[in-house]
């Protein structure tokens, strides 16, 4: 049986995209589906056809946009799926509250303390050690400045010197007449104990977004509390997360199968996001393939695909008929858009690494079970 | 989610303090100055003269969990 074209392989990696419908969307890329060809998986086609190309959208180191080409679903669901839920940071677990006279009830504020992102020296948060927060289990670890990373907030709400007098003025700005009126994520202090203080270094730990506001207050309000940070995952609380969201999705593309040239190219380039669609000139040469369409229009418009990831796959185009036939809408099934936003404690490239590092962790692990059973059925 | 962290010490120390000369503080209802009361006075905010006083919240410890 003849080894199929390059043209075939590349129809089989599409997903179609119809006016309502979605189709081909299994892969086919495994032993047995197709007759006489050879898809057993291989090291060596793997790492020719694996790439990852990174993409410069995003200037921030903590917001990054990338191209995983030419592995297989499973394995790009599983890099976002622990991106998001196995990869640990630091988030405050334990709150203690001494004294708190502000509206915002001690659990709700409790809650929002456990949300605001922290961050900390890289080697300190990788010394760090799990926390077991039951004490009933049997080889419990107390707390120690191994697990358990101490912040404090205390803060007091005053009258600004003047501030009553303006009030009485009429002054409602509550910048203009109260101090401390507004707690942030900045005004938490670092209590390092012990071994912490080296190595956390300077900066200690403290929050990656110092602006989120945690409460605000009124004259004579008091905050004061202590509270608890422990290493975690995002399979426990959302709060461990590193990612604000890590999500993919397939490249677009859009083959357009027939010329669209004058007013219509334009009515095609609109119907999709800027920069997909560009507009060119219609040349000689098309006049002579596409006698139909192009005949005495050389030098008019004609769309022609530019760049194809900006797409949304709105299917605008799909709903006019002067296009029906023209275009071919589909995604490819092997190439994946990444986008990780990191919520400040890694760089959203080495978040990525460590993702691959935790999913060789788990293969492993599989490997040693296999293993394990095997010798105990032989 | 949450649970009250008794201190057990406390009770010792304030069984030593007279009862009688121990003064509590108050916040008045109307002028919200401190009051600072003692056992048996009128219950009446000295500054202004208004007769609702509220307790203070203590400084007890609350433990929460950031869930």
């Amino acid at each position: 049986m003849p080894a199929p074209s390059e043209d075939v392989l590349l129809e089989r990696k599409k997903l179609k995209v119809g006016v309502e419908t979605v189709s081909n969307q299994q892969s086919t890329d495994f032993p047995g589906h197709w007759p006489g060809e050879n898809h057993e998986w291989d090291l060596e086609y793997f790492k020719n056809s694996m790439r990852i190309e990174f993409h410069t959208e995003h200037a921030s180191k903590l917001d990054l946009t990338f191209s995983l080409i030419g592995v297989d679903t499973s394995l790009a669901n599983a890099l976002r799926r622990i991106l998001i839920s196995e990869v640990p940071t630091l988030a405050i677990e334990d709150v203690f509250i001494y004294q708190n006279t502000s509206i915002i009830q001690d659990e709700v504020l409790a809650h929002r303390l456990g949300l605001v992102p922290l961050r900390g020296n890289r080697d300190a948060i990788r010394w760090l050690k799990w926390y077991q927060k039951d004490e009933d289990v049997p080889d419990h670890e107390p707390k120690s400045d191994e697990n358990c990373v101490r912040l404090s907030l205390n803060m007091e709400c005053r009258w600004k010197e003047g501030g009553l007098e303006r009030a009485k003025q009429g002054v409602t700005d509550p910048d203009e007449l109260y101090e401390n009126h507004n707690v942030y994520a900045r005004d938490f202090s670092f209590e390092p104990w012990e071994r912490q203080t080296e190595k956390f270094g300077e900066d200690g730990v403290r929050s990656s977004h110092p602006d989120i506001l945690v409460a605000k207050m009124r004259p004579g309000q008091h905050i004061e509390l202590l509270m608890h940070a422990y290493k975690g995952i995002g399979q426990d609380h959302a709060k461990f997360s590193p990612v604000a969201t890590a999500t993919y999705r397939l490249l677009p593309t859009i083959d357009i199968l027939r010329p669209i040239v004058g007013a219509d190219a334009k009515k095609f380039a609109r119907c999709f996001p800027k920069g997909v669609i560009k507009l060119d000139k219609v040349t000689p040469g098309d006049e002579s393939a596409h006698p139909e369409e192009c005949a005495g229009k050389e030098g008019e418009a004609k769309a022609v695909v530019d760049n194809p990831s900006m797409d949304t796959v709105s299917r605008e185009c799909l709903r006019h008929p002067e296009f029906a036939n023209k275009v071919k809408l589909g995604r490819m099934r092997d190439h994946f858009i990444f986008r990780v936003e990191s919520t400040g404690q890694w760089d959203s490239d080495e978040l990525f690494l460590e993702s691959i590092r935790l999913l060789k962790v788990k293969a492993a692990r599989i490997k040693r079970g296999l293993l394990k059973s095997a010798m105990n059925l032989a | 989610m949450s649970g009250y962290q008794p201190q057990t010490s406390q009770t010792a120390d304030s069984s030593a303090i007279d009862i009688h000369s121990r003064a509590v503080s108050y916040t008045c209802g109307d002028c919200d100055g401190d009051v600072q009361l003692k056992r048996g006075e009128p219950i009446r905010c000295r500054n202004c003269g208004h007769r609702v006083l509220y307790k203070k919240r203590t400084n007890r410890m609350v433990q929460f969990e950031a869930r």
